[in-house]
């Protein structure tokens, strides 16, 4: 199981610029390996299941490029193993507790599976692990929707820095940054390429 | 978004797209839930202050207020240190005194919202200003028309009846024109007002001939209230002409819709068999107002600093 780090001191860099941290084929495979985790840890957590526990599993993507995220690791996950997978996504903004900060922006939608998510193991996806606020207005988001028999987390990236007491059940690649530089996500159905950059601050 | 929701003309249309939008969303986020309720607006002050009697407008911003997590204080004219004298200003500074973040302001006099927004430091919401504007009746009546149309652009409205007192009608022209709906205004002539040729909306004086065309049907309460002349012969004579009733009905278009902002004088513009058809958006304009409602408090008051 990857266990997620906090590295506080930021590696040195090179030049400003960005730097390719995942190509198209590191994250095609970054997702098949989660997905394989994924499948692990759902049969580890309900051992009686006939399919491995994957009908109590939702992926749950956090707007934008978690919900993308979610929907990919789902189809990995019926390739693998034969059985679909509920996905759902639930827009956070909300519940963010940095509104004030940064201003009000435009809603992304929520939508649950149809038998929702009371009793389920619920596999929140995002595409950076940062901070941590998205996360905890995540589990804010859930508490309203439903009732999970279990929460886990799932990033694409962690790049540390957290600022409360949150850590990733599955990371897709822990990447080292600086406070300053900003890691860049880019997946195919919103960016039109799947990239993962670390860029400079623009100043 | 602007800091004050004051008029139609302040929303771009960029801005109104966005406030539908957001209220869909919100709408979509909440269907079914158990806990209705975000946290958005926590600690915020939201001051209802109704100079006018509301049963829907007031309950409809408490609502979308509290479902935002706001604290909402209701004021109602009556009541009040205004029966002592107070004056507007003063009691807004008095509100605005004891922190509240915003103002949905209801008042018989047109502008009263406009003087208040240079008064206080938070945002104004018009809920309705004498015979000038109540801009979110008009969201709320876009958003309904969207959701059972599809669309708004090249959408032909019918707007029915008492246009020259209708705050109402005078927002929706706006609104509409600026989402890129036609806009027909039908009225007897005394009750059009006098600068209605500088609008960007078509005018009859024939029911019968625009129903066919139209659709949407929108009617506007006869408002007795503010009729200190004779605007028409007799009530049954308006009914006649301008009344929308079954057999009127039957000549719109099969998927047209009937809506009325409320209340209702039923058997006068509206038939109690049209209201009740499955044609009238009546009561879903009433639920989508909650929503509506919220997108705006969520827009104006979600990104600025605590008062």
């Amino acid at each position: 199981m990857p266990h997620a780090r906090n590295p506080q001191d930021p590696p040195s860099e090179g030049p400003s610029g960005s730097k390719p941290v995942l190509s198209a084929a590191d994250v095609a495979r970054v997702v098949d390996r989660m997905a394989h985790q994924l499948i692990e840890r759902a049969a580890a957590s309900d051992p009686d299941s006939p399919d491995g526990g994957l009908s109590s599993l939702v992926l749950v993507g956090i707007p934008t490029r978690g919900a993308p995220l979610a929907r990919r690791l789902a189809a990995r996950i019926e390739a693998f193993s034969g059985t679909p997978v509920d996905v759902g996504t639930a827009d956070i903004t909300l519940y963010r507790d940095d509104l004030r900060l940064r201003g009000v922006r435009a809603l992304e939608p929520t939508v649950l599976p149809d038998d929702g998510i009371d009793g389920r193991l619920v596999v929140l996806v995002d595409d950076v692990l940062f901070s941590g606020r998205s996360v905890r207005a995540a589990l804010d988001a859930l508490r309203d929707l439903g009732r999970p028999r279990s929460v886990q987390l799932a990033v694409l990236v962690d790049r540390g820095h957290r600022e409360l007491p949150i850590r990733a059940d599955f990371v897709g690649k822990n990447v080292p940054t600086s406070r300053t530089q900003q890691v860049k996500v880019r997946l195919a159905e919103v960016d039109g390429a799947d990239e993962v950059l670390v860029t400079e601050a623009e100043k | 978004m602007k800091r004050h929701l004051l008029e139609s003309a302040d929303l771009d249309r960029d801005d109104a797209t966005l406030v539908l939008d957001t209220a869909a969303q919100i709408d979509q986020a909440l269907a079914g839930r158990e806990v209705k309720k975000l946290p958005t607006l926590r600690g915020r002050t939201v001051v209802n202050l109704f100079y006018e009697d509301s049963t829907r407008t007031r309950i409809s911003f408490e609502l979308a207020a509290k479902r935002l997590s706001a604290d909402v204080i209701n004021f109602s004219a009556k009541g009040s240190s205004v029966s002592k004298g107070e004056s507007l200003k003063d009691t807004a500074l008095t509100l605005e005194a004891m922190g509240s973040d915003a103002i949905v302001v209801r008042h018989g006099a047109s502008g009263a919202p406009h003087r208040l927004a240079h008064w206080v430091r938070g945002s104004v919401v018009n809920a309705g200003d004498g015979t000038h504007e109540h801009p979110t009746q008009a969201l709320l009546d876009a958003y309904t028309i969207r959701q059972r149309l599809g669309r708004l652009e090249g959408v032909r409205v019918a707007i029915v009846g008492d246009v020259l007192h209708s705050r109402v009608a005078r927002s929706n022209v706006w609104l509409l024109n600026t989402l890129g709906a036609e806009v027909t205004m039908i009225a007897p002539p005394t009750l059009l007002p006098v600068g209605v040729g500088s609008w960007p909306v078509e005018v009859s004086y024939d029911l019968d001939s625009v129903l066919p065309k139209a659709d949407v049907v929108m009617m506007l309460r006869v408002q007795a209230e503010r009729m200190n002349a004779s605007f028409f012969p007799s009530a049954r004579e308006y009914s006649r002409r301008y009344g929308l009733d079954g057999r009127r009905m039957a000549l719109l278009d099969d998927d047209a819709i009937v809506m009325h902002p409320g209340p209702m004088n039923r058997g006068m513009e509206i038939a109690a068999e049209v209201a009740d058809s499955v044609r009238s958006t009546i009561v879903e304009q009433v639920g989508n107002g909650v929503s509506v409602r919220m997108a705006v408090l969520y827009l104006l008051l979600g990104g600025n600093e605590p008062a």
